[in-house]
């Protein structure tokens, strides 16, 4: 409990995570109103609120990024070490509070974006009544909190502000969507990278939208939702294990 | 008390630290000293636990770092006072490191009164001035009442305020009985400040002994001789047992005190037009005997030693 009141301390003493979160709020949240308010006649569904999520879920990961890579960057990771020799148990702490951070932010965004829809369109229907509708709301906490876990854990690994913003948004933006172009396999590749397959979990089979272009692509993935969950928080852990390795072995 | 035993790093091909093996002293400043690349730092991050060393190994207070259960209770450190987060208060930064060892937080308080920050607390630390940082980074040392304290080169880019502030703040602390570490690569700093010496060059020990020990050592006298006779009177001097150095126009002679040389110049009725004790700085004495072992030689040391050579201090 000490330690991960250690790391709150130095998460919310610093303003960055506070402008991560507002950005991402705000992208969230403006992003629904945004296609709600310019939406024609059945449009507006549970789905269409939630389309703006993956770029929020960018600058959430970005924040948990450089809540590692700033302690590289100005030299308090060693001091973090003095303090707390056990680094595996120091870097678990981080993890935990940024990632619990994360799920916040992922539950408010949804819940907002949900929200100022329902203002904007009273008369749309956005009850949430199946679990499709809930997994695709209320889903997008557990999602963040788990894309924080591998943000951090690359964080970690390359040590770098620059070098993690940079492969995160590469892998993220570019990577995942120009592979399914590769011809022969790469449509096979898509089906289990994490982004695509965690898609799944969070749209299923498109049944929260009322016309299937509210929303991101659907996932290409074969893997039931919580499957695609379970498989991309192994990746997130798995990745987060390797860094935790990593950091142990290392000079600091 | 620090114990290193056969501590050495090797990154690769370089050896950074090799075979070092020395003891700090309760109760007295010991002087961790030794030319700019000599693995100064290297050695107080591996007591740290920081890096991990190739083989040996180091204790504080007979404990490796890593099993110390609340480690800031028994060893504050300042490696380098840009180890703050810019965007966090002198405050912020204290209160972290305190609750991390169950450390109250009046301590933070305490540390920041005792260095002088009570009216910056609340200010970010990115905007500190160097003396500032250091005062700061000093308080996150002291934040755990330890025992031992390490700091490495702390009067760099200090003010002479600064500096004879740590100084007497360094003697302070080893007068309540603790054990003080401090690195610099300059003798005449540390002659001031530390009683004890570990010297090193090139990551390897050089000595280990009090300072006077070390300074008289290093600043033996020689005496600056000119005669006419200077051919018979050469190997007079040789044969009393003093090493000459130097040419026709006047020689340097140590080994022997300068009343010696006039009675011994008397007795052969050797006719002497200078008769005159030299006494070389430290720092020369300093750069003699870890002149071998400065890791980046450039042109301009050899200048400088070659210098140091005319100049005669010493063998």
């Amino acid at each position: 409990m000490t330690l991960l009141a250690v790391e709150r301390i130095k998460l919310f003493t610093t303003r960055s995570p506070w402008w991560g979160t507002l950005i991402a709020l705000a992208i969230a949240i403006g992003f629904a109103a945004l296609t709600t308010a310019t939406a024609d006649e059945g449009f507006v569904s549970v789905g269409s609120t939630q389309f703006g999520q993956f770029f929020a879920l960018t600058v959430v990961m970005v924040l948990a990024a450089l809540a590692i890579t700033t302690e590289y960057r100005f030299g308090t990771i060693r001091t973090t070490f003095q303090a707390i020799p056990n680094r595996v148990s120091a870097l678990l702490a981080k993890t935990t509070v940024v990632s619990s951070l994360a799920l916040a932010i992922g539950v408010l965004a949804a819940f907002g974006a949900l929200g100022v829809s329902a203002l904007i369109a009273p008369e749309a229907d956005l009850a949430l009544t199946s679990a499709a509708d809930w997994r695709q709301v209320a889903g997008n906490g557990l999602v963040y909190a788990l894309a924080a876990v591998l943000a951090l854990a690359v964080g970690i690994l390359l040590r770098h502000s620059a070098a993690a913003i940079a492969v995160l948004l590469i892998y993220t933006a570019v990577i995942e969507s120009l592979t399914p172009i590769i011809p022969e396999i790469g449509s096979t590749i898509h089906e289990w990278m994490p982004f695509n397959v965690v898609e799944k979990f969070l749209s299923g089979d498109g049944s929260t939208r009322a016309v299937a272009e509210a929303g991101p692509p659907l996932s290409t993935s074969t893997l039931s939702p919580w499957l695609a969950l379970a498989y991309f928080a192994a990746i997130a852990f798995g990745m987060l294990a390797l860094a935790l390795a990593v950091a142990h072995r290392r000079d600091a | 008390m620090i114990e290193a035993k056969g501590l050495t790093k090797r990154y690769g091909e370089t050896t950074a630290v090799n075979d070092l093996s020395f003891a700090a002293e309760p109760g007295v400043v010991t002087g961790f000293l030794g030319p700019n690349g000599a693995g100064k730092s290297t050695t107080m991050r591996m007591i740290l636990g920081l890096d991990r060393p190739t083989s040996g190994s180091v204790t504080v207070s007979g404990k490796r770092y890593h099993e110390l259960r609340h480690p800031l209770r028994t060893v504050g450190a300042l490696i380098d006072a840009r180890w703050v987060h810019p965007n966090r208060s002198a405050r912020s930064h204290l209160r972290w490191m305190a609750k991390s060892n169950d450390i109250p937080q009046r301590r933070v308080d305490e540390v920041l009164e005792t260095v002088g920050l009570t009216s910056v607390a609340n200010k970010k630390a990115g905007g500190f001035s160097l003396g500032m940082s250091q005062r700061l980074g000093i308080a996150g040392a002291l934040l755990g009442d330890p025992e031992v304290l390490m700091f490495d080169e702390p009067v760099n880019g200090l003010d002479p305020e600064g500096i004879l502030w740590i100084r007497r703040f360094m003697h302070r602390l080893a007068d309540e009985g603790r054990t003080v570490f401090v690195s610099s690569h300059l003798l005449s700093e540390m002659a001031l400040t530390a009683q004890d010496l570990v010297v090193i060059g090139k990551g390897e020990l050089i000595a280990q002994c009090s300072t006077a020990d070390f300074v008289s050592r290093a600043t033996e006298d020689a005496v600056k001789v000119r005669s006419p006779q200077l051919a018979e009177f050469r190997p007079l001097l040789a044969d009393a047992g003093a090493s000459v150095r130097g040419t026709d126009g006047g020689v340097l002679v140590s080994g022997m005190d300068s009343d010696t040389i006039g009675d011994l110049a008397a007795r052969h009725q050797v006719v002497l037009h200078e008769l005159s004790p030299q006494q070389g700085s430290l720092e020369q004495a300093f750069m003699q005997i870890t002149g071998d072992s400065v890791e980046y030689a450039s042109d301009f040391d050899h200048d400088a030693r070659a210098a140091t050579e005319l100049a005669g201090t010493g063998s």
